[in-house]
């Protein structure tokens, strides 16, 4: 118990200043403010992997790492899909998992968003469109912000993330916790 | 039949180092497997070539003590069940179902349940030998797919997956259970397959590194590492040394960053949140000092066919990240190992004991906590492991503790490789100048990567494409392990336990 103690003690706090939301990843101008104005800075992820290789669910289990906090900003990642106001979603979408990605979006309450993560999400990447992959996540639900990168780094999903849920293009969502 | 005989009539394979091939007659496949079983070889893959140019051919890899024996069948008859292997070695079974699902070339196995096809293409679609399905056609009906029930008073049923309830790939675990405890556990997976054996056919061969490295993208430089060397070894090119010792740092610098993620995890997963945030602490310094001298967090683009993309800069950073990480981890294990709570999860749980998992073929760090003493870098070294010296790590207990511990091991090995690598880095040029290979060629990678034995199959095709490519990972050999670990044990040991083997899906699915 006192090494542990002494571990935290010595560590003290990892946690970094967050990154400014990045609004230029946004593709349509849906329903942030709605949003912001039923959640505040509340905002629960139910994170699907639709197909991905799994590099960039590494990076977006980073974002609960203690330099990133993502749970200081008031964003938790959720259990289930009822639970969750935003859908993290990382692709190609292989054609086995398009039926679970439809319900999965479908047993979300609205109002929803979705963040498409990583250039297989974006495009289909490397994989493409095939006899086993949809490509992009769009081509299967409808994306609000999508974030290149192979993987994209913590920063970049969070800036994804702060995007979709900012109030207005240009002046994005800071980063202050608390 | 005594092995040498057969390494004697074989001939060298190009490739990973003390790789051996040779082609038997119908009559002696099975002979030979028998043999191999009876010596104790191990399986690493099985895959059918079959493109309508030469004759279809399955193809079965083993390795024995320190060499390889790729066993390669030609079938005459692609219509008659060919002699399975899977009453020999158990992952055969599901690779045998995988071949039949993409190539349809079934096996004497009665069971002839679907494995990677869900509904994504019908029975009669062959994915790697018929032309491409229009991708207009809509989805087909799902098949019912039988798991196998278990009868009795008080058993239930649970479902679960394929979306599973945290930051997980995806994949099916139908549980049967007697109030918690775990009777039975049956394994749905395929739900990522994406096609990746038949996008290989369609890149240019100096090109596939790219996808073998997002095969599964925890493993890229183990895969890319395999995918070049089995193209290195038909060129016969030489790579520079400094090249082969950036390979290294890069793979151990995976494995390191592998290790302390699942150190995390399952210290979490124990109700222990401190190892988490501490271990997900020094993973992160990890990878940003990773970035900070190999250009990139994770390495999906560091290796290519010749050598490497980039060249280190500035070792300085990462020698102390690496002694801070070593030091801190030693502190971290000692935590561990004194928290009762933590070792009254780990102690016990998911145990799968030296007998079994020979018998199951239980591979890479996983086998290694259950007895089975195997490490590529130690047994099959490629260059530059010769010159290491690699601490093997293992223990006989077989359960997380076990797990946990051959990590933790491991974990302080790599560093120490990390920074001797960092000290004596040969200079030099780190890429080397490599052409396209002869059409029909067959080159083999193999690697051990973090989690086992990664093998990469190259078939070069005309005009340097890729005629063929099997990229095979560890998990085939340890998912139907964890069915196992887990009987006896009750239902919430179950993410702890899964975590402890912490399987790739997408390498899996393929």
């Amino acid at each position: 118990m006192l090494k542990t103690l002494r571990q935290i003690a010595s560590v003290g706090i990892a946690t970094e200043r967050a990154p400014q939301a990045d609004d230029s990843l946004r593709l349509q101008e849906s329903l942030q403010a709605q949003i912001r104005a039923v959640l505040g800075r509340a905002l629960c992820i139910r994170q699907i992997d639709a197909g991905s290789c799994n590099g960039c669910e590494l990076e977006i289990h980073a974002l609960n790492n203690p330099l990133y906090n993502i749970e200081g900003l008031g964003i938790r990642f959720v259990a289930s899909p009822r639970h969750a106001d935003l859908l993290l979603v990382t692709g190609p979408v292989s054609r086995h998992m398009e039926v679970a990605l439809r319900r999965t979006y479908a047993a979300t309450p609205d109002p929803k968003l979705v963040v498409a993560v990583g250039d297989c999400g974006c495009t289909g990447g490397i994989f493409g469109e095939s006899y086993a992959s949809c490509g992009r996540i769009s081509n299967v639900i409808p994306v609000d912000v999508a974030i290149p990168g192979c993987p994209p780094s913590p920063t970049q999903i969070l800036r994804g993330i702060l995007a979709a849920i900012s109030s207005n293009a240009g002046t994005g969502a800071s980063g202050d916790r608390g | 039949m005594p092995l040498r005989s057969y390494f004697a009539r074989s001939r060298v394979q190009p490739g990973a180092p003390g790789m051996h091939s040779l082609s038997v007659q119908p009559g002696e496949w099975r002979v030979a497997a028998e043999d191999l079983a009876a010596a104790g070889a191990r399986l690493v893959t099985l895959w059918a070539q079959r493109d309508g140019r030469t004759p279809p051919t399955i193809h079965a890899a083993f390795l024995v003590e320190h060499d390889g024996l790729l066993l390669n069948l030609e079938l005459r008859d692609p219509d008659a069940p060919y002699p399975g292997l899977d009453d020999l070695f158990v992952a055969a079974a599901r690779l045998q179902r995988a071949i039949a699902d993409l190539s349809g070339l079934r096996s004497s196995d009665p069971d002839t349940r679907p494995w990677l096809r869900h509904v994504a293409w019908p029975s009669s679609y062959r994915p790697l030998i018929d032309p491409p399905r229009p991708p207009t056609d809509r989805p087909l009906q799902p098949e019912t797919y039988e798991f196998v029930r278990v009868d009795g008073e008080g058993v239930h049923e649970i479902p679960v997956g394929p979306v599973h309830a945290g930051t997980i790939e995806p994949g099916h675990f139908r549980f049967s259970v007697v109030g918690e405890k775990v009777l039975r556990l049956e394994e749905r997976l395929g739900y990522v397959h994406k096609g990746i054996e038949r996008r290989f056919t369609e890149l240019s061969i100096l090109d596939g590194h790219r996808l073998a490295a997002r095969v599964s993208g925890d493993s890229a430089v183990a895969y890319s590492w395999a995918y070049c060397q089995a193209l290195e070894g038909m060129t016969s090119t030489k790579i520079p040394p400094r090249a082969a010792w950036l390979r290294a740092l890069c793979l151990e610098l995976e494995r390191c960053a592998n290790h302390l993620g699942d150190l995390g995890a399952l210290g979490n997963d124990a109700g222990f949140a401190f190892g988490l945030a501490q271990f997900s602490r020094l993973k992160e310094k990890l990878l940003r000092a990773t970035q900070k001298a190999l250009g990139a967090r994770y390495l999906m683009d560091a290796i290519v066919p010749g050598g490497t993309a980039i060249d280190l800069s500035g070792p300085d950073d990462l020698i102390q990240c690496v002694r801070g990480i070593a030091a801190e981890t030693a502190t971290l294990r000692t935590v561990y190992d004194e928290h009762e709570g933590v070792r009254d999860r780990f102690n016990g749980a998911g145990a799968v004991v030296p007998e079994l998992a020979a018998r199951l073929g239980l591979t890479g760090l996983a086998g290694r906590a259950s007895g089975q003493a195997y490490d590529l870098r130690v047994d099959q070294p490629c260059e530059p492991y010769g010159e290491f010296s690699v601490e093997k790590a293992g223990s006989r207990e077989g359960d997380v503790a076990a797990r946990v511990s051959v990590r933790f091991d491991e974990l302080k090995e790599s560093c120490r490789l990390i920074e001797h690598i960092l000290a004596v880095l040969p200079p030099g040029p780190y890429v080397a100048p490599i052409s396209a290979p002869r059409d029909e060629m067959l080159g083999i990678g193999l690697v051990e990567g973090w989690r086992g034995p990664v093998l990469v199959a190259l078939e070069a095709g005309p005009a340097g494409t890729i005629r063929r490519c099997h990229p095979h990972d560890p998990s085939w050999q340890n998912w139907p392990v964890l069915e196992h670990a887990i009987i006896g044990n009750i239902v919430p040991d179950f993410p702890l336990i899964n975590k402890s083997f912490n399987l790739s899906y997408s390498g899996h699915d393929l």
